[in-house]
């Protein structure tokens, strides 16, 4: 990896105004398994179409909280908000009550994944992933769903692979495909979990080059956890360094990456860099 | 021991009409089976606590007692409920058989369905899939590729349990042959072409399953 120093940030845009509605908002979160405690009174908001990298060693939480915001684990405490609207819970009467799954499941249709394992479908061909969640949950017909899928798979340069199973592609070539799958809904925030980790190293620019250009094309609100730190400046307005399930200190990249306050940020930055 | 062909000849025809009863209780029994069981394993999973354990108790004594006692056990009840009585013997038989299987079919689901990686039920909820669709889109698909050669392999072994009918009057290829050899005093003949039956109906079907369980190891 390059030295980062004295690089510019790419995006050069101002970060998205934080006054309007946050897209993502998380209000007193906690969360813990069991009897460890990952996350405590976690409080901070994510502008509409503003993305946002966290970073920090790992068993910081980041992960954690895209899962929190996916609904892939159990928010033991406070309130996620999106769209300023209750994702899992809400406050009825003084009190913390959780919302019926098909509420919470309306809400997360704006919200779409990738992960570090792709998990495609093994027993679909990448179209058929691609389109089963427009067909099934937004209700489009096959043809409208295919057809937007092929532009997809276009965009991350794969339509030859429409009819192949995942399991006949490459590392790169399913991320890429699953990158396809969550874009296919449409979302407007976009979660992304150290989506190049598995990913043997030539692989990385390719996927990387498709989530640059997601980044430039579209106003997709990004939450983002990644190792890749030049990427993470390169597309992010704003970084968080988590440590111990609290966020240390955050800012624009250029600042936490080359002038970081607390010697926590400076000593994990340069285990990474 | 001498083997007389006349006998033979005569014997096939009547062993075959038995077969066919081998046949339909093997045939309905895992339809029965292959149904019930899935319906067991998923019902596991989604029921209050005490339809769960009224289940599994049921499941417990099912696979835990002789198939011949549950078989003669069904079978006489229904003979003192008056309307019953008129069901047939094949038709208690297969009902019973299918029941016995299913118990363990379910099991087979069961795996099958705790195998699919977490992941895959991750990627669901990451789009929105409602709790049907994700399970036969995704994880019964996967489940079945698992499932589906155990599930013969309890098929075959379900059809060579067919005697067992014999315990509630059904003549089926055994019971055929055991009457076609006490009153021919032809045992010989009677039980070797059974035999031959037999082997010639579920060797195949076991080569078959081999092959499948290839076919699905991968995508």
């Amino acid at each position: 990896m390059p030295p980062t120093e004295n690089i510019p940030s790419a995006t050069g845009e101002t970060a998205p105004s934080a006054s309007a509605t946050p897209a993502i908002e998380f209000k007193d979160v906690e969360k813990s398994f069991g009897k460890t405690t990952v996350l405590k009174d976690l409080n901070f908001s994510v502008a509409p179409g503003e993305r946002v990298t966290l970073i920090g060693p790992s068993g910081s939480g980041k992960t954690t909280i895209l899962r929190l915001v996916m609904t892939l684990e159990e928010l033991t405490g406070g309130y996620i908000y999106i769209d300023g609207k209750p994702l899992t819970h809400t406050e009825r009467d003084g009190k913390r009550v959780e919302l019926p799954s098909k509420v919470t499941r309306s809400m997360t249709t704006r919200i779409g994944m990738v992960f570090q394992q792709f998990n495609l479908f093994p027993n679909m061909t990448v179209l058929e992933n691609i389109i089963e969640a427009p067909v099934h949950v937004l209700g489009k017909s096959k043809a409208e769903a295919s057809k937007e899928a092929k532009a997809l798979l276009e965009k991350v340069g794969l339509a030859e692979k429409a009819d192949e199973h995942p399991t006949r592609l490459s590392g790169g070539q399913q991320q890429r495909v699953a990158i396809a799958r969550a874009l296919a809904m449409s979302p407007e925030i976009l979660l992304l979990d150290e989506v190049t980790s598995a990913l043997d190293p030539e692989l990385v620019g390719d996927v990387l080059a498709v989530l640059r250009d997601i980044a430039e094309t579209t106003d997709i609100t990004m939450l983002l956890v990644t190792h890749e730190m030049q990427f993470a400046r390169d597309v992010s307005h704003r970084v968080m360094m988590f440590d111990g399930g609290q966020v240390l200190e955050e800012g624009p990249p250029d600042q936490i990456f080359n002038n970081p306050e607390h010697e926590r940020t400076r000593s994990f930055l340069s285990s990474v860099l | 021991m001498i083997w007389n062909w006349e006998f033979a000849a005569e014997a096939l025809p009547i062993l075959l009409r038995g077969f066919v009863n081998t046949l339909i209780a093997t045939a309905v029994g895992t339809l029965i089976a292959v149904v019930l069981g899935l319906i067991i394993a998923v019902a596991i999973r989604g029921l209050p606590r005490w339809i769960n354990w009224l289940i599994r108790l049921l499941v417990a004594f099912v696979r835990n007692t002789p198939l011949i006692m549950q078989l003669m056990f069904v079978y006489f009840i229904f003979a003192g409920i008056p309307g019953l009585v008129d069901i047939p013997a094949l038709v208690v038989g297969f009902i019973v058989i299918g029941i016995h299987y299913s118990t363990y079919m379910s099991e087979s689901y069961r795996a099958g369905i705790d195998a699919v990686p977490p992941g895959q039920h991750e990627a669901a909820t990451a789009l929105s899939l409602p709790p049907v669709r994700k399970f036969t889109a995704v994880v019964l698909p996967q489940a079945l590729r698992a499932t589906v050669p155990s599930l013969g392999n309890y098929a075959v072994a379900m059809f060579k349990d067919t005697p067992f009918l014999f315990a509630i009057s059904v003549v089926e290829l055994v019971t055929s042959a055991q009457q076609f050899g006490a009153a021919k005093f032809a045992y010989t003949e009677a039980f070797t072409l059974a035999g031959i039956i037999f082997l010639a109906a579920s060797y195949p079907t076991s080569l078959l399953i081999q092959r499948m369980e290839k076919r699905l190891a991968t995508y």
